[in-house]
């Protein structure tokens, strides 16, 4: 057995008074898709925010490939492999694709040798690569992403994750604000980067899409683990009397 | 959406809006200058020296402000900054002439002055929009007010004068045909364009104006950005108040009064949208000419100056009308 490319041991989160997160362990391997369900408030927002960086534990332990991570940025998150997907993409609409998958931290040249400029040969090249490995194929890379439809968007959005190697990616409801067809496409993508080793936390209120690309379920309930099974051993009814009545 | 050719083309022009409403108001103003006066409006260097002088210091302001509004701000406070860096450096000037410097380091100091002077209310209000919550609108009006206040000040509610020969030079002086302050705001819009499009500076600003949240997840530190975007729009006020002074051999508060909604005018009209995330430092430079051709041409043909007034705002509604087909046409947003 592989070991898990992420651990997370006991971890809570308090807001105050309020512990958002009470005692939350899980695993998640190699190439695995994991599906975080549960009702509004459970914590899964919380939970992943803890993970990418965004808010640091109260306590408990995150361990990436068996080494203990801290993480107090996003920033060190991603450096650490964590890349995280919103449902609302999370891109800057004006700029292009390689300039999307680029953005903070764009690639430099020297113009005549001295002067630092952006180096869009290799933004462009990179958003080549990145989506033709992600079988998007457009003849317009140039154009600002605004030109895209959601679905495509969102595959940018993914395609900045793989361009960087992430090797656990974070999708928090990525085909929320998506329509039927493209959400397929999404489902698609997930399945592919899964094969080619990705470990992917995914989270959607969709039951549907879960059991699609979904190998384990963790259901959450008022800030802890209400259940977890492989998804050949559960049903819809199971997972919503789970996030019912825990 | 997919665009057909011909959507292209409209939105292609709709783009370069500023330079067809630049030939179309040259063409206007060539016909009619050869029906009244029988001669050509362009092919007169007199004219065309004339409208440099015009662009250059509210295209100076224009330039600062197009890096404000694609960030999805906007800067009230830059005309008054102008006025206060032109009697700082009127005064700084005739305060290191007086001490018995020459007039070259007199002059280099004195414009240093002005624009260090310049630069701090660009950061207070940089400060206040990114770190304190303070809309652009009401941060920029407040410091409106306090550069006003404080260049009336310290110009103690009169015009300082100042004679200084380098001054004069920088202000009214030819460098082969070319007038120095047009040199000056020359090298100002190279080096603006350099940053908007060639350093992640300018990046940074596309993006934090079309989309705030998504620059911050990316790891950009939008406060910092912010304020060096506030920053740079208060050292070009510095640069134009110091131009101003040199110009006429006297600062005076009211400087830039006039021009702040001009240079407001001329972003906008150079294609950059008042919702942040678009604007080229090209298009900024066409709506500079294309106010000062509306400008001199008016004053050129005998028209009265009041219909400047008219005919730049019928621009800038065309020019907001024309992003509002763009916008539609690329189906987003």
């Amino acid at each position: 057995m592989a070991r898990d490319r992420l651990e997370i041991k006991n971890i809570a989160k308090h807001f105050g008074p309020v512990k958002a997160l009470d005692g939350v362990s899980l695993t998640l391997k190699p190439g695995e898709c994991l599906a975080l369900a549960g009702d509004n408030g459970a914590g899964k927002t919380t939970l992943i925010k803890v993970i990418s960086g965004v808010h640091p534990a109260t306590s408990g332990e995150v361990l990436i490939d068996g080494k203990p991570a801290q993480f107090s940025t996003p920033q060190q998150a991603r450096e650490a492999g964590i890349e995280t997907i919103y449902q609302d993409l999370a891109l800057a609409n004006n700029l292009t694709i390689g300039e999307n998958i680029f953005l903070g931290r764009e690639p430099k040249k020297r113009l005549w040798g001295f002067l630092p400029i952006l180096d869009r040969k290799k933004m462009a090249e990179a958003a080549t690569n990145v989506m033709k490995n992600l079988e998007f194929h457009t003849d317009r890379l140039d154009s600002p992403v605004q030109a895209f439809s959601g679905g495509q968007r969102q595959t940018v959005a993914i395609g900045r994750a793989v361009h960087w190697n992430a090797s656990i990616l974070i999708m928090d409801e990525p085909t929320a604000a998506l329509g039927v067809p493209e959400q397929k496409k999404v489902l698609e993508l997930i399945k592919a980067l899964k094969a080619k080793g990705h470990s992917i936390i995914f989270i959607s209120h969709n039951l549907q899409d879960i059991f699609e690309v979904s190998d384990r379920i963790v259901v959450m309930r008022r800030g802890k683990v209400a259940g977890e099974r492989q998804i050949a051993d559960i049903d819809h009814n199971e997972v919503v009397r789970l996030m019912i009545s825990g | 959406m997919e665009t057909n050719n011909k959507q292209m083309l409209f939105l292609t022009l709709t783009k370069l809006r500023a330079w067809v409403f630049l030939a179309l108001l040259l063409i206007l103003f060539e016909v009619w200058s050869h029906t009244i006066y029988g001669r050509s409006f362009l092919a007169n260097p007199y004219n065309l020296k004339s409208l440099a002088f015009f662009a250059a210091i509210p295209l100076l302001l224009a330039l600062g402000q197009t890096f404000v509004i694609i960030s999805a701000g906007i800067d009230l406070s830059v005309g008054f900054i102008m006025g206060l860096a032109a009697v700082i450096s009127a005064k700084a000037v005739a305060y290191f002439g007086a001490m018995g410097l020459p007039d070259f380091p007199a002059v280099m100091l004195g414009i240093m002055v002005a624009c260090l002077v310049a630069i701090i209310p660009g950061i207070i209000n940089g400060i206040l929009i990114s770190s304190l919550g303070v809309p652009p609108f009401i941060g920029t009006l407040g410091m409106y007010g306090v550069a006003r206040g404080a260049a009336f000040l310290f110009a103690g509610g009169m015009t300082v004068s100042v004679s200084n020969s380098i001054l004069k030079w920088l202000g009214n002086g030819l460098i082969m045909g070319v007038p120095v302050l047009v040199i000056i705001v020359a090298i100002a819009c190279i080096i603006s364009h350099f940053l908007l499009s060639q350093t992640r500076f300018g990046q940074h600003t596309y993006a934090m104006g079309d989309n705030k949240a998504a620059a911050d997840r990316a790891g950009i530190n939008t406060k910092f950005l912010t304020i060096k975007i506030y920053a740079l729009a208060g050292l070009f006020a510095g640069i134009a108040g110091a131009l101003y002074t040199a110009r006429f051999s006297a600062g005076s508060a009211q400087a830039g009064e006039p021009l702040l909604l001009i240079s407001i005018a001329i972003v906008v009209i150079g294609g950059a949208s008042l919702f942040g995330g678009s604007g080229t430092i090209s298009g900024t430079i066409a709506g500079a000419l294309v106010i000062a051709v509306i400008q001199y041409g008016l004053v050129y043909v005998n028209i009265e100056p009041f219909w400047q007034f008219i005919a730049v705002g019928i621009v800038i509604i065309l020019s907001v009308l024309a992003e509002q087909a763009q916008s539609k046409l690329w189906g987003a947003k």
